[in-house]
């Protein structure tokens, strides 16, 4: 279709300009516009009138750089939340009242300025009654302060951060729920010290990570964290996002005499890492990485070379409820859920919808709610802890075919981890 | 340890030249900066993925297919899109900006077919991913498979374009447009074929760095970028050029990673294409062009 128009417009070029042709396609261009406009101009907010729906908005990464991870942990969520939903009849009122939500969806592009935009858009022109906040610990503090001023509870999740203590504090409807750098190092430390303790690695660990948000996070989070536990990193180097080659470093991963693998990656360079270690019979006895290894297409992909490898995130595979929404996931939107903020995700929209049935539209008792109320989901029962979701699990593993979570270690249903990692298929 | 490093820059070198070639003989032969060159690759590394996922069928066969499918992809746009902007033209300057803008347009328009059919995700499969035995040391077999390719096109196109007649009609556009037609040769159907054959190497280098690297609809900017780097560094339509400023490129990503800090490998890749541009400004076979 898009050729064919090329060459029309490239015979009407040789046609000298044949002035009749132009003008009339121009016409039928300014018409096709009116039109367009027209539309958007009738979709535009009824207000007055009865509600017969609830509007809820959101911007989200669907294309550029962050689509990746947006369109794997955030936005099948959303749309598989808002399908139930409505195909339940609607969101539930206290006076048991349904109504069907309406959703008014932008995509950002991965720009940090779009998604500012987008989303005072939908507070003060769509005037969406709730917003579900972006992908990525960036775009979720960008926004942060937009969301503050216009009075909208905040459920951030796919955003790490150990500041999340002060930023309850400065945005008072902020929520989140995914942790801290912190949280993960201390109990990937937590996990080491128990296999030293055990004699099944060696005090040494061999570390990299991604000169990038994520990986500086956890890179700064983990150095105290191993050194407190009493390990020695003997090899610490970041690397500038997009490397593609990761051979130098795990040759001098190998020749560091460490242990244990540490890399804080993002999705591509996770994949590679995994790739390159196989090439290089590189079998550190524990392997961890980063962002990626919790997707399923990394279980998939990797197959029995994925047993043993740990990451960030786990889920409990004995939780039905879980196993439940994983099947409805999958059903629903055609892919399975990643394994570590996926979940996380679905709970906070079934908290956000438990709240709205509790307290009502209002979107400061809904907060109020969010924040002390207790609420049964997908993860069991939820409360959170000065707006944070503090009962998570940090560690997980591959054990045949899962991404089993393996710490903290002291949680209750946590797998004892497979040491030392199996040798390369 | 010296060996091993040597090596795997070779091969890191051989991905990038690889990926460089068809860059340059766009632009070099058809005078035309083509900036969806990158979302070409990815097309063709979607291409590969369905060929290995969907039919089974090994990539490499799958180049059978998907090679001549870069060539005609080239041809057309090169018929629909950009000769009528050869033909207004004027002069070189003003075919190159709207050349840059043409295809600039065109990035998007492949890049949001790509977003529609396949989605955000990231893409990846495993092919030929075991280790080789070179000199001591284990590189893996697909990227090697980059590197053997790259000299073979390379080596293959140079001889071609410099003892055949038809290399020489091709080099004859290249170099003076206008005076071509002059001396019987058709440079409407060269430019054309030159950017063709451009296609057709992006299409190559696609479906080998599908083999090994993870990507996106939205990762096609990133070979865009590093394919112009080894362009302009080792001369603008020189093949030999762009296997050579590849490989340099590949050696000292290496080496600064093994040997000084891998946080410093881009800073030192810009730093030797500054110092090799300030040294030859046309690039390293800039001047050898003729």
């Amino acid at each position: 279709m898009g050729l064919s128009a090329m060459r029309a417009e490239e015979r009407a070029d040789r046609e000298d300009f044949s002035m009749t042709t132009v003008t009339r396609r121009r016409a039928l261009r300014y018409f096709g516009m009116s039109v367009a406009l027209g539309a958007v101009i009738a979709a535009l907010p009824s207000a007055a009138q009865d509600r017969t729906s609830v509007k809820i908005g959101y911007a989200i990464s669907k294309t550029g750089p962050n689509s990746g991870g947006a369109g794997i942990t955030t936005l099948p969520n959303y749309v598989l939340w808002a399908k139930e939903v409505n195909d339940a009849g609607g969101l539930e009122m206290p006076d048991g009242k349904k109504l069907p939500i309406e959703v008014v969806e932008y995509d950002d592009r991965s720009s940090a300025e779009e998604v500012v935009r987008a989303i005072e858009r939908l507070a003060t022109q769509d005037k969406v009654d709730f917003i579900l906040p972006p992908w990525g610990t960036g775009f979720n503090l960008a926004v942060a302060p937009l969301f503050d001023r216009f009075g909208y509870p905040q459920l951030a999740v796919s955003a790490v951060t150990d500041k999340a203590p002060e930023f309850v504090k400065r945005w008072k409807k902020s929520y989140w729920l995914l942790g801290g750098g912190h949280d993960y190092t201390s109990a990937l430390a937590g996990l080491l010290t128990k296999a030293a303790g055990e004699g099944t690695i060696n005090k040494k660990i061999a570390m990299i990570s991604v000169a990038d948000g994520f990986g500086i996070d956890l890179v700064t989070a983990a150095r105290p964290s191993f050194k407190d536990a009493g390990f020695e990193v003997v090899y610490d180097v970041t690397y500038p996002a997009g490397t593609t080659d990761f051979t130098p470093m795990i040759n001098e991963a190998a020749g560091s005499g460490a242990d244990t693998f540490v890399a804080f990656s993002y999705p591509p360079e996770t994949f590679a890492i995994t790739q390159q270690a196989q090439v290089a019979k590189f079998n550190p006895k524990i392997l961890y990485l980063g962002v990626g290894t919790g997707f399923p297409v990394y279980g998939e992909k990797n197959g029995a070379n994925a047993e043993g490898i740990m990451s960030l995130g786990g889920i409990d595979p004995k939780n039905e409820a879980n196993a439940a929404y994983r099947k409805r996931h999958q059903e629903v939107t055609g892919q399975a859920p990643d394994l570590w903020g996926s979940v996380i995700t679905y709970n906070s929209l079934q908290m956000l919808q438990e709240a709205i049935k509790r307290r009502g539209l209002d979107r400061d008792a809904v907060a109020d709610e969010l924040s002390n109320g207790t609420f049964q989901t997908v993860l069991g029962e939820v409360k959170l802890e000065d707006n944070q979701l503090r009962k998570l699990w940090f560690g997980g593993q591959w054990q045949s075919g899962q991404f089993v979570a393996v710490a903290p270690v002291d949680r209750e249903g946590a797998a004892p981890a497979i040491l030392p990692k199996p040798a390369w298929k | 340890m010296l060996t091993t490093t040597l090596i795997a820059g070779l091969v890191l070198g051989g991905t990038y030249a690889l990926v460089a070639m068809g860059l340059t003989i766009q632009y070099g032969i058809a005078r035309t900066m083509n900036l969806a060159y990158g979302e070409t690759i990815i097309a063709a590394a979607f291409a590969a993925y369905l060929v290995h996922n969907s039919l089974g069928i090994s990539p490499i066969l799958g180049l059978v297919l998907i090679a001549p499918a870069g060539f005609a992809f080239g041809w057309l746009v090169y018929r629909l899109l950009l000769r009528p902007l050869v033909r207004r033209s004027k002069g070189g300057a003003a075919l190159e900006i709207d050349s840059i803008l043409a295809t600039f347009g065109l990035l998007f328009v492949i890049q949001g077919v790509m977003q529609v059919g396949f989605g955000g995700n990231y893409i990846s499969y495993s092919y030929m991913n075991f280790g080789v035995d070179v000199l001591g040391a284990s590189v893996a077999a697909n990227r090697l498979l980059a590197l053997v390719l790259a000299l073979a096109i390379g080596g293959g196109l140079y001889l071609l374009l410099t003892h055949t007649r038809w290399g020489t009609a091709l080099r004859a556009v290249a170099v003076a447009p206008a005076s071509a037609p002059l001396v019987g040769i058709d440079a409407d159907r060269a430019a054309r074929f030159g950017f063709a054959l451009g296609g057709a190497l992006a299409a190559c280098g696609g479906v080998v760095i599908s083999m090994y690297q993870t990507f996106t609809a939205s990762s096609g900017v990133i070979f865009t970028m590093k394919a112009l780097i080894v362009v302009i560094m080792g001369g603008v339509g020189n093949l030999a050029g762009a296997l050579s400023a590849g490989l340099i490129l590949g050696l000292v990503e290496t080496f600064v990673a093994t040997y000084v800090s891998p946080g410093l490998t881009l800073a030192a890749v810009y730093l030797i294409f500054l110092a090799i541009l300030l040294w030859r400004p046309s690039g390293l076979f800039g001047k050898a062009r003729r």
